[in-house]
């Protein structure tokens, strides 16, 4: 046995190379005109695939401890290897919250025991995600899950006092507070964005201002005490214009967009069908542009999923009834590609910065993000673009159903998923 | 016409006046000697009610009635939906129980058209109001009363002017008139206070003010909506008494409507504040006509929906003794 020889992969979609993984490491790259030859190496034909550094989730929900009946780690981690992901960022809304180092060290332990990616708990900024005092901050940091990234993502940590203090007090060990942007107050009951079509199917409206009134309010916050803010599932074309101008002020803002609000709009909700109910809710064609070209320039820095796993029967309902979020694991890379790659906006190796190397960067997880080079950990994705697939239920292996894009055609499927040198993936199934 | 009735956009120009011209033809049977017609015989149509509305559900159940269709009331008190159940257990049974139609009223917005069309059952889908998304019989009738005062019950609508004053926000009356209205060539101004109109109205088919003085003296009808007492709270606007004297239909704005306007209200009104009793009793008042005709719309859709065949099939020997 002595690993894997990935023959004429293209590296961020580059010239083919053969590249030779063992130990968990990437051994050697070579042209393929040298032949390569690596004796008990298992041979996987890659001509024409894509090699991507592992890809990397800023915000998952895996629903566990809590919601098993929705996701576990074990299932969700599955659907990451199968999106290509080699780590995953689990949200601390879950069943207790993961307000303490017991919660996160558990979801982090979880992780290992499945196996299928690194997972890194999230931990909630207050207790309970209830926006009323501070969580131990510094104990899940210090803990063996070592937490950087805190949010009580779900619910926006409104409290501007509060916000203050989190901010300040997590650059005693370099964290950063993800921020659900959303006033509570302009959302109370809010089913959908708030414009012509909620106009016409009389639900709620959410207006663009809830969010960017949050986040204006945040960078200044951010600014004002040094800190570093990140912000959770970016949605409207105001909220880029906000990330801009306080990037060019030289605020540490990072941001990111899930892949179903570069796809899919308002438009969607005249169905009622609650697939389409999310938070922050689906917006306008305008909006969409907007994030496609902040991502592109930048001003977005990553793609996070916010793979929201729900229930049949939370989802089975009318609108109102329904719960928030939806799938996006498994079909991540292939929407940036129809939307961001097929367009022009990002080449190969921008998909890599957006959707590995920067979240990585942002989570501060070591191994995760790094170039494809020899010497570097193993965390590879093998992605064929040419594919055109159509998106059906039995593909899904996450537990729940509740995906926007069933019956959508998307290109592109992950071939692969390396995690420290082990297939995850291999020929599109899983393994193990 | 479509197999279910869940928005007043569903309805073409010839649907809308199919259904006016068959309810004209209904209204025949409240004044025959014995009010009912066997063509829904052996149907069963399902009032499934999980909002109060004793008027709108009697509405509908006369309307069944007169058809012969038995007629089940599901309300949400006293069911099993009070315990729980979901929307999707109760369509089931409905469905195992055989519903040909089933007429629903719910506080979720676009839950009729999850009845529709979640796969959950095969009878007619009829909205008889969901949230603050449409009311579409409720729009039928007001555009039948419209008819039957300014064109004498024919034809369509074009060139009537009409004033819909009030909450449109938060009004599933509203939206469905303004889409009925439009389609049957109707102009339609919304009144109402900035914060009692959605964002997005500007795309609506219609025009909007917020100057109830300015638009009374140009309409051929006055729609007051009912305002909720609790909105004050919200702060959509500051006191009952200034909504009155900015929008309520007062008796000094009644002088100023044009001959031969008419006053409509959907109910239940409150009144002395969105109208007061002067505009809701007086001569130019069809509130009370609104309600009669409410059973003659319905049964026209009903009849349409599940008869499914044009009102020529209609014995009208049945209509009177014969």
């Amino acid at each position: 046995m002595s690993g894997y020889l990935l023959r004429g992969i293209r590296c961020l979609g580059g010239e083919p190379v053969d590249m030779h993984l063992e130990n968990g490491v990437i051994a050697e790259i070579s042209e393929p005109s040298k032949k390569l030859r690596v004796t008990g190496a298992k041979t996987v034909q890659g001509d024409g695939l894509i090699a991507l550094p592992g890809l990397v989730d800023l915000h998952t929900h895996l629903r566990e401890p809590g919601r098993e009946d929705a996701e576990t780690v074990d299932s969700g981690t599955r659907a990451a290897a199968l999106g290509g992901y080699t780590a995953v960022h689990a949200m601390a809304n879950t069943d207790p919250v993961a307000d303490t180092a017991g919660v996160v060290e558990q979801v982090w332990r979880l992780g290992k025991e499945a196996g299928f990616c690194d997972v890194f708990p999230v931990g909630a900024v207050t207790v309970g995600l209830r926006g009323e005092r501070l969580a131990e901050l510094g104990a899940m940091a210090d803990s063996a899950a070592r937490v950087r990234i805190f949010s009580d993502d779900g619910k926006c940590v409104s409290d501007p006092i509060l916000m203050r203090r989190a901010l300040e007090y997590v650059k005693s060990f370099g964290g950063v507070i993800a921020q659900h942007a959303q006033e509570p107050r302009l959302t109370e009951g809010a089913q959908m964005n708030e414009g012509d079509v909620s106009a016409v199917l009389g639900l709620r409206g959410w207006p663009a201002v809830a969010e960017e009134a949050i986040i204006a309010r945040d960078v200044l916050l951010a600014e004002h005490v040094g800190s570093k803010l990140h912000v959770c599932h970016v949605s409207t074309a105001g909220s880029v214009e906000i990330l801009r101008w306080a990037k060019s002020r030289g605020i540490a803002v990072t941001a990111e967009v899930t892949p179903h609000h570069l796809l899919l709009t308002d438009e969607m909700a005249r169905s009622y069908n609650p697939l389409y109910k999310v938070n922050p809710p689906l917006r306008t064609a305008r909006d969409i542009d907007s994030l496609r070209l902040a991502l592109a320039e930048g001003v977005i820095d990553a793609v996070a999923t916010d793979h929201a796993p729900h229930s049949i029967e939370d989802k089975d309902c009318e609108w109102q009834a329904a719960a928030f979020g939806m799938l996006g694991l498994q079909n991540a890379l292939s929407v940036v590609q129809s939307t961001m790659v097929d367009t022009k906006l990002l080449t190969w190796a921008d998909v890599a910065a957006r959707m590995s190397t920067t979240p990585a960067r942002i989570g501060q997880v070591a191994n995760h993000g790094r170039p494809l080079s020899a010497g570097e950990p193993a965390n590879i994705t093998l992605y064929d673009p040419s594919i055109t697939r159509l998106v059906s239920e039995k593909e899904l292996v996450s537990k729940s159903r509740n995906t926007p894009y069933l019956g959508m055609t998307l290109p592109g499927q992950v071939i692969a998923t390396f995690l420290r040198g082990s297939p995850t993936v291999l020929a599109g199934e899983l393994i193990r | 016409m479509n197999r279910h009735l869940l928005s007043a956009a569903d309805l073409s120009v010839e649907d809308a006046l199919r259904v006016l011209d068959t309810a004209e033809e209904m209204s025949r049977v409240a004044d025959a000697p014995v009010r009912k017609l066997p063509t829904l015989r052996g149907r069963t149509v399902v009032n499934l009610f999980f909002e109060d509305s004793t008027r709108t559900r009697i509405s509908f159940e006369a309307a069944a009635k007169r058809l012969s269709a038995d007629v089940i009331n599901f309300s949400a008190k006293g069911s099993s939906v009070s315990k729980g159940e979901s929307l999707k257990d109760t369509a089931l049974t409905l469905e195992a129980m055989g519903a040909d139609a089933v007429v629903i009223r719910h506080s979720a917005s676009g839950a009729p058209h999850r009845l529709a069309h979640a796969g959950w059952l095969h009878g007619s889908v009829i909205n008889a109001g969901d949230g603050t998304h449409e009311h579409p019989t409720q729009a039928l009738l007001d555009s039948f009363t419209m008819r039957r005062h300014l064109r004498n019950g024919k034809g369509d609508l074009a060139g009537v002017r009409v004033a819909i004053v009030g909450d449109v926000l938060h009004s599933r009356v509203a939206r469905s008139n303004v889409l009925l209205l439009a389609t049957l060539g109707a102009s339609v101004t919304l009144v109402a206070p900035p914060t009692l109109l959605p964002v997005g109205v500007e795309k609506w088919p219609c025009s909007i003010s917020y100057d109830l003085d300015s638009v009374i003296t140009k309409v051929d009808v006055v729609m007051a909506l009912r305002v909720q007492l609790e909105r004050m709270s919200d702060a959509f606007f500051p006191s009952a008494r200034e909504y009155s004297r900015r929008f309520g239909l007062d008796t000094v704005r009644l002088a100023r409507l044009p001959d031969g306007a008419i006053v409509m209200h959907p109910g239940p009104m409150n009144r002395g504040l969105e109208i007061s009793a002067e505009a809701a009793d007086g001569l130019r008042s069809v509130i009370v006509e609104q309600v009669a005709n409410g059973v003659s719309v319905r049964m026209a859709v009903l009849y349409l929906l599940l008869a499914g065949a044009p009102l020529t099939d209609i014995d009208y020997k049945t209509l009177g003794p014969s």
